[in-house]
């Protein structure tokens, strides 16, 4: 998982580059809590263009950051959501909470 | 009507989540003997993910054991079998509810059998409490039908 900070936003965006299920998500949740916690974000933003295949670990890893960040004062965001991303965040109802925004593709 | 069995497979391992990713491309590479869309394998994988993950997050609770997968395709379904000798489900309505979990605080949605159900045309689960759990998990391949019929389709255009 690649991240960048933008200071002047106070923005954090990561992507990642990982499958993610429950193998992965433990190294992603390490990394990401690290940098949210070191730049005190006001906008996450997660980046799923590189993501190949999500299963259900993934809404924990979302509603989990989503908490953490919003308890330091910052929101989230999701961005480019392939359609079977797009189908499990929604079937978990999470999009209701956290919002779908346009990112360019790096 | 029950097709015939035209090929079947079978795979064990070690409860390991770095098997979870082996797992579902494995049966994933069986199924495209079906000739699936992108969409259908992927539901496939997130599938077989989903129940993997129960047997060794669920079913095993970490401690090692084995995770045996039985997959047969039929002319146009596959079906697949993925079981535990772990220690089973209580209360399989309880546990398939959306959202129910019962490690909350590792971050688990309680999604598992949610998206099984919906990604696959039908789910069944046996379980028996202290000697395990089976899944069993079909869906119909229909790409390759249609893919024939609109092609013959194309020729009758053409061909006028």
């Amino acid at each position: 998982m690649e991240s960048k900070f933008y200071e002047e936003d106070k923005l954090l965006i990561f992507k990642i580059t990982d499958e993610i299920d429950d193998f992965s998500v433990q190294k992603i949740r390490r990394k990401a809590d690290y940098e949210i916690e070191r730049y005190m974000p006001k906008k996450v933003i997660f980046d799923f263009n590189s993501v190949t295949f999500m299963d259900s670990a993934g809404i924990g890893l979302i509603i989990g950051r989503y908490k953490f960040v919003k308890m330091l004062g910052g929101t989230v965001e999701l961005a480019n959501l392939t359609s079977s991303i797009r189908k499990i965040f929604e079937m978990s109802g999470i999009l209701r909470l956290i919002p779908i925004t346009n990112l360019e593709v790096s | 009507m029950k097709s015939e069995i035209e090929n079947e497979m079978k795979l064990e391992f070690i409860s390991k989540s770095a098997n979870e990713a082996f797992a579902r491309i494995t049966v994933a590479a069986f199924a495209s003997q079906l000739d699936p869309t992108i969409e259908e394998l992927a539901d496939i994988k997130t599938a077989v993910s989903e129940a993997v993950t129960n047997c060794i997050i669920h079913g095993y609770d970490k401690k090692q054991g084995i995770v045996k997968i039985f997959a047969r395709l039929t002319e146009n379904e596959i079906i697949i079998e993925i079981s535990d000798k772990g220690k089973g489900i209580e209360n399989i309505d309880i546990a398939k509810e959306p959202l129910y979990t019962t490690k909350p605080n590792l971050e688990r949605s309680g999604m598992g059998f949610t998206i099984m159900e919906s990604f696959m045309d039908k789910v069944d689960v046996e379980s028996v409490v202290g000697l395990g759990t089976k899944v069993t998990m079909r869906k119909v391949i229909k790409n390759k039908v249609e893919n024939e019929e609109s092609d013959d389709e194309f020729e009758m255009i053409t061909k006028e």
